[in-house]
């Protein structure tokens, strides 16, 4: 045997000591910080915790889905940030994938002159700052846009003017919570009907056309218990009264900036990702389904985009991540996100260490969230190699 | 068809170019008017959607660029120091580029130093352009950076060998962006490599520990990450000692890209068959002989486009230094305009200062794919 060398040069001994040493310096500097920040802020008199949510914000908030005054708790405030964090990410999101969808293609296209004008498009849009998009449209949209009085109007009563952009909405009744009612139950009916479609022709063979059924499903039912609430037309439709519009639906010039900005920007990377996740399918696919008597719908969505989406769905994701972590950004435009509403309450009280750790821990949630959804949808997607 | 080895920059446009020129010069090899003809029919008008396609591309082209052209070119105003010229003509004001640039390039530094930053800037674009070469991916471009950042700190900060001294609070513009990205990534690259070891390593604790950083790093916007070092930071530091701003964004910086830069470091980590890893441990190597002998050199080839490409992110988030306030060339853009009579003109600002940061990027993006076409020349076919 071998004669056993001195403990140190022992692996498992070094092993369990390097980590006591990384993990220590790690505590030692925390220490160091943490008791260098308690001793600040003795010396500033600001007392840590969150007791300060609890407190009066008194400051307004431009746009809000919420119920919101001023008089309300900074808590409230902070929700009210988060929501219009949610709203302009979720919004983004669709206008980006779609114009991504779209350019992507384009740039595939056999038409010359449409791959060479998507081309144009991706490159100058991603190799600029997504914080000059934002600052661009905003100051377009605040000079050069009319005045309310001299608003633009497109389309009867929509308004653009340098407020925002105005539109009718139509006036709350009964049948409308019909309609959302009955568009809950369409989607649930047309999920259980594609289950037992698939099992039926898994068994069977028997196809079911279960997309168009579906869709007659959606927009039938609201369109139905629409007609059976009475079919209400009534508008709330902006007027211009003296300098300013009332009534209607507002979107803010901030919202709408921001919104552009970050939809134009994304899309021109979800562009190159749709791009990359169709060439990523060879041609033997299309050719060996078409040659197997599929249609070609069915070719599209039984051969192509399955693989194509297991290529694009991991940095879409990413995509969607990094819209919803630059739409903080909002705090240089003026949009009352998350961000800028966490800023105004750190500028007010002083509790810049609970605001900032606020902030991280919401982002910080959703990335995990959706990090974990990533997971599980490569485990689930993965190529099983035998 | 696979990339020659050995090209020049010069040949790396062309190369880049190679399949469009040949699209476009293959009518002029047949017979003049007619091959055009069978040229535009193939690839503008092969069948009635297609047709419909370029039409609607061409209307959309005849809408927006005549305005275009005539407000840029036609209308515009190039001289003459005065928006009422500006705005007599109505067409682009690039006079406020000519009577703004020095503020918009250089921000605040002393009007008559401003050849300090200019000679500062072009020995760091040769820095890294000598970087792009890889003849110089070894060991000695540490040693030419550690000189040019020595050079370039002499030249910026002066105090000393006859230059004034200029505080690091007036420095502005396109320096001040290019020494937050380049410093951002260059000093961010070994504390990846760290990190991305640790996050591979057996030793569990360490592994958490990189984990950790990595993912609560990944997941919060930089825009946090800025607010924490412009005012958080202060807080942890012992009473009597200040750091300035521009080190506290720049040290923001550096840890937010090294943890992006560890992912990528990481996909090359992975990409290295077990093979070689075994192989080295089989000659009795230790840990960072391994890694430094046999693993890195084959990873870090792997992994510079994604690099290139993290240095171009790095690049343009540096634009967000605007929100705590540094004069980065994003924030001179948008100043320049706070004068009241060069108001209006904030499109040719901006535009100005997205050419600077196209001109980059783009150059970057080229090269990264460049890059990645050459180091799959041995792998490809």
């Amino acid at each position: 045997m071998v004669t056993k060398g001195a403990w140190w040069n022992d692996a498992g001994v070094r092993a369990v000591l390097y980590q006591i040493v990384v993990l220590g310096a790690i505590l030692l500097l925390g220490w160091y910080l943490v008791s260098n920040t308690l001793a600040n802020l003795a010396a500033r008199n600001i007392a840590t915790g969150f007791g300060f949510l609890g407190r009066e914000a008194g400051f307004a908030i431009g746009e809000s889905p919420l119920a919101y005054a001023p008089t309300d708790s900074y808590a409230r405030a902070i929700l009210v940030g988060l929501a219009n964090t949610v709203i302009v990410a979720l919004v983004g999101i669709a206008f980006a994938t779609l114009i991504g969808l779209v350019i992507g293609i384009a740039r595939l296209s056999s038409n010359w002159l449409v791959a060479r004008l998507a081309t144009v498009y991706v490159e100058s849009a991603r190799n600029v700052p997504v914080l000059l998009h934002l600052l661009f449209w905003y100051a377009l949209i605040t000079e050069a846009l009319p005045g309310p009085r001299q608003a633009l109007n497109p389309i009867a009563n929509v308004f653009i003017s340098n407020r925002g952009i105005k539109f009718p909405l139509p006036v709350w009744e009964a049948a409308h919570g019909w309609m959302a009612a009955a568009l809950v139950v369409a989607v649930a009916a047309t999920l259980v009907l594609a289950r037992w479609a698939r099992t039926r022709q898994a068994e069977t063979g028997q196809p079911f056309p279960i997309i168009r059924v579906g869709l007659a499903l959606i927009l039938g039912l609201p369109l139905l218990a629409w007609l059976a609430g009475g079919a209400p037309t009534a508008l709330d439709r902006p007027e211009l009264k003296g300098f300013n519009f009332t009534g209607g639906h507002t979107v803010s010039p901030e919202f709408v900036a921001l919104l552009l900005g970050l939809t134009l920007y994304t899309a021109a990377f979800i562009a190159e990702i749709v791009r990359s996740g169709i060439l990523a399918v060879s041609r033997g696919q299309t050719e060996a389904a078409l040659a197997l008597g599929l249609s070609r719908g069915q070719v599209l969505r039984l051969v192509i985009l399955p693989q194509a989406l297991r290529v694009i769905i991991p940095p879409l994701t990413s995509q969607y991540l990094n819209l919803t972590k630059n739409s903080s950004l909002a705090v240089a435009i003026g949009y009352p996100d998350l961000v800028s509403v966490a800023n105004t309450t750190i500028n007010q009280t002083g509790q810049a260490i609970e605001g900032v750790a606020l902030v991280m821990a919401v982002y910080l949630a959703v990335s995990l969230g959706i990090a974990a959804f990533m997971n599980w949808y490569d485990k689930k997607t993965a190529l099983v190699s035998r | 068809m696979s990339a020659p080895i050995e090209q020049s920059p010069g040949e790396i446009a062309a190369h880049v170019e190679e399949p469009m020129r040949a699209t476009l010069a293959a009518p002029r090899r047949g017979r003049g008017a007619a091959a055009l003809l069978g040229w535009t029919r193939r690839n503008l008008f092969s069948s009635v959607p297609n047709t419909i396609l370029t039409l609607v591309a061409l209307a959309l082209l005849v809408w927006f660029l005549p305005p275009l052209i005539n407000w840029a070119l036609v209308k515009a105003t190039w001289t003459g120091g005065d928006p009422k010229l500006c705005r007599e003509a109505g067409g682009a004001c690039w006079a406020l580029i000519e009577t703004k640039h020095r503020f918009i390039l250089f921000g605040l530094y002393p009007h008559d130093q401003h050849w300090r930053p200019l000679v500062a800037m072009a020995i760091f674009l040769s820095a890294i352009a000598a970087s792009c070469d890889p003849r110089f991916w070894n060991w000695r471009l540490a040693g030419i950076w550690a000189v040019v950042l020595a050079v370039g700190g002499w030249l910026m900060w002066g105090g000393f060998l006859g230059l004034a001294y200029v505080e690091n609070a007036r420095w502005g513009g396109l320096p001040l962006t290019l020494i937050l990205a380049t410093l951002g990534i260059v000093l961010a690259f070994p504390l990846s490599i760290l990190l991305a070891l640790g996050r591979r390593s057996d030793l569990p604790a360490i592994r958490a520990v990189c984990v950790g950083y990595i993912e609560i790093v990944r997941g919060v916007p930089l825009v946090s990450v800025l607010f924490m070092a412009s005012i958080m930071f202060p807080l942890f530091l012992p009473e009597g000692l200040t750091i300035d701003k521009l080190l506290r964004a720049q040290v923001g910086i550096i840890l937010f890209t090294a943890a992006y830069l560890a992912e990528a470091v990481r996909g090359g980590l992975a990409a290295i068959p077990k093979g070689q890893y075994e192989a080295a441990d089989a000659m009795g190597l230790g840990y960072w002989q391994k890694m430094g002998l046999v693993i890195l050199p084959q990873a870090l080839r792997l992994v510079i486009p994604p690099i290139v490409n993290q240095f171009i992110s790095c690049f343009k988030d540096t634009s967000l230094v605007i929100i705590i306030g540094l004069y980065d060339l994003l924030t001179t853009a948008k100043t320049a305009l706070t004068d009241p009579p060069w108001r209006p003109f904030y499109v040719e600002s901006y535009v100005f200062a997205g050419l600077v940061y196209f001109g980059f990027c783009f150059f970057m993006s080229r090269y990264s794919q460049y890059l990645e076409r050459r180091l799959n020349a041995g792998t490809r076919r």
